[in-house]
């Protein structure tokens, strides 16, 4: 459906420009998310359309290249997984589920590691989002799968 | 504090993606890990029971916040309980042969195995949390990995698993809005917490709205008669494998949340005597086990059959809630146990027929009781379990059900559990008399049938042997289990 490349040169030199800047965007709304607003979810569907708009204006051919529609499912999971960790791992050392407080970052402490610790959840957020929204795409655009 | 809910709940969840991950490289190693996922919660879920057993309830707090202002799970007698019957019945649909569990293999990245995970996890959330909102998510998430699984049956389940979305997602938006007016009224969404504020709140409109929404989202999610009509083509056209999982545990749980609804977050008389719930849910699943067990007998095709029988079997538990008192309460919770084996064991009967030889439709079943002799005896035992003869494990559900009848001086309730035994007598005895003393029609697949292999085989009978053995330990698991459950209901 999309495997062409977008024809008009105005689009492209416009969604060429834009891609990093959404990008840069979407990291500074997770790592900021637990100060302001924003957050995982929100940065992760702000990667998910830059990647989404490549697809759109290069054409499938080129964007599955440069972006492998097997690494949607995969980053969805890795990015699931880290949260999962993030919870499972104060545990192990004496916290309850999600004890932020408890992670073994030996450095850091108190009020601080638990900002670290919501952190890493919104990273892991940030990435299942991503991953997923890719994937919904990719399967309804129905190339390659 | 103790983590044993949370790690039932905590391998489901990382091995759920575990699953994917690897499962996009290699499809075998996705089968290992989503074994290995639940064995390790299996394992939790069984310590859990015994720990409960000794110390009574055990409370988690998420994050480390306590209650109300943090999530909180609970694990009692009855989550325990729940959460056992999940993660076993769970752990026997992922071991089930795939090739014969499903129509056909998932196409190249459709992660099973992490759906059916997923799905598990929703469950098991659902009965351990203690808080109203965190429900909802699980809720959603069980209910969201049910229709993806179910759309995995072929053409026509994908139009019975969008029937059941809309349904399902109507369901999810009544429970939430009832959430969301307890929420309004009491400023809190902990359970125990909640259950004091509303005890000054019980003559407010609100709450009673509150209550008729979540009743009646649970009733679609269990399928209670008249609220069914997704299930028969739902659970049909599923695979065999999903099919167990559904009939047999899924649904169940919808009946749980209505259960913890009525004991702990209200007072028991508050369902009972305040608003008509239990009456209004006990006559509804007493017109249900008739109709279910009518139109089970009118199906030719034997997944369909049981898809009907299911309707029927939720109306003993829905009865089980109904008759409100201690023993028809045991009765019901001790069928949610007996049902999720009888009918999964029943479900993965039909994926090994329908592997081995094709056939779906009874009629032509006619003779297959030589050619696959273990399979057939493991489908005899929990036929009869079905219809409740001893010493199988359906006979002291019902037995309990009779008894609270009694208790509650309930006679209807009594004629529809007698006639509905003869009902489902005549739905199962018409297959085993095709399959042992009807001869052969000479059809071909019946004729080169034979034993399924150990991978299918194992499956089977396991829960053919665990439904004999619940029968022979059901006093304990009664006196253990469930009597601290039902001994919060006025007798």
């Amino acid at each position: 459906m999309i495997k062409e490349r977008y024809q008009s040169i105005i689009v492209q030199v416009i969604c060429s420009l834009l891609i990093p800047f959404i990008q840069l965007f979407a990291l500074y709304v997770i790592f900021h998310g637990h100060y302001g607003p924003g957050g995982g979810f929100q940065g992760g569907v702000l990667l998910a359309v830059s990647i989404i708009l490549q697809r759109l204006y290069l054409g499938t051919e080129v964007s599955y290249r440069k972006f492998p529609p097997k690494l949607a499912p995969a980053l969805g999971a890795i990015g699931m997984l880290v949260f999962g960790l993030a919870g499972v791992i104060p545990m192990l050392f004496g916290g309850a589920f999600l004890d932020y407080g408890n992670l073994p970052i030996p450095w850091v402490h108190g009020a601080e590691l638990r900002a670290l610790g919501i952190l890493i959840v919104e990273i892991g957020i940030g990435m299942a989002v991503f991953g997923t929204l890719v994937l919904i795409f990719d399967s309804l655009i129905g190339e390659g799968w | 504090m103790s983590s044993l809910s949370i790690l039932t709940l905590a391998p489901l969840l990382l091995f759920a993606f575990i699953t994917t991950l690897v499962g996009i490289w290699r499809l075998k190693w996705a089968y290992a890990a989503a074994v290995i996922g639940m064995l390790l919660s299996l394992i939790a879920a069984g310590a859990g029971v015994f720990r409960v057993l000794a110390e009574g309830k055990l409370r988690h707090f998420l994050g480390g916040w306590p209650p109300p202002f943090g999530i909180e799970y609970v694990l009692d007698h009855l989550s325990a309980f729940m959460a056992l019957i999940i993660v076993f019945i769970g752990l026997i649909a992922v071991v089930y042969p795939p090739e014969a569990g499903l129509y056909q293999p998932p196409r190249k990245g459709i992660p099973m195995y992490g759906l059916l995970l997923l799905l598990f996890a929703g469950l098991v959330g659902v009965v351990v949390t203690g808080d109203l909102f965190n429900l909802f998510v699980f809720l959603e998430i069980y209910s969201l990995a049910s229709y993806a699984l179910i759309t995995l049956g072929g053409d026509r389940a994908v139009v019975a698993s969008f029937r059941y979305l809309i349904l399902g997602t109507i369901a999810g938006s009544f429970y939430l809005l009832g959430v969301g007016f307890i929420y309004f009224s009491t400023g809190t969404l902990n359970m125990a917490d909640a259950a004091q504020r509303l005890v000054p709140l019980y003559s407010s409109p609100v709450v009673m709205a509150a209550v008729a929404l979540i009743v009646i989202g649970m009733c679609i999610k269990m399928a209670l008669f008249p609220l069914h009509v997704w299930l028969p083509d739902a659970h049909s056209y599923a695979s065999p494998m999903v099919a167990a999982v559904l009939a047999g545990i899924q649904i169940e749980v919808a009946a749980y949340v209505v259960v913890r609804f009525m004991l702990t977050i209200f007072q028991p008389h508050y369902f009972i005597d305040v608003l008509p719930v239990t009456t209004v849910i006990g006559w509804m699943a007493a017109v249900g086990i008739i109709f279910g067990s009518v139109m089970a007998i009118a199906q030719r095709d034997f997944k369909r059959m049981l898809a009907y029988s299911t309707v029927a079997q939720v109306g003993y538990i829905g009865l089980g809630i109904g008759l409100a008192n201690p023993l028809g309460l045991i009765g019901g919770l001790l069928h949610i146990l007996n049902h999720a084996f009888m009918k999964s064991c029943l479900f993965l009967v039909a994926g090994g027929i329908r592997y081995k030889t094709g056939l779906h439709e009874i009629p032509k079943f006619a003779g297959l009781g030589r050619k696959m002799p273990l399979m057939m005896a493991a489908f005899t035992v929990a036929a009869l379990s079905m219809v409740g003869i001893p010493p199988t494990a359906g006979f002291f559900s019902k037995w309990y059900l009779v008894l609270g009848s009694i208790d509650a001086g309930n006679w209807v309730f009594l004629a529809v559990i007698l006639a509905s035994s003869l009902l489902t007598a005549v739905y199962f005895f018409r297959m085993v008399e095709k399959l042992y003393a009807v001869p052969s029609s000479g059809d071909a697949a019946v004729e080169q049938a034979t034993e399924p292999s150990a991978g299918i085989l194992v499956p089977i009978l396991v829960l053919a042997v665990g439904i004999i053995i619940l029968g022979l330990i059901n006093a304990l698991i009664v006196t253990q289990l469930l009597m601290p459950v039902a001994a919060l209901l006025p007798s």
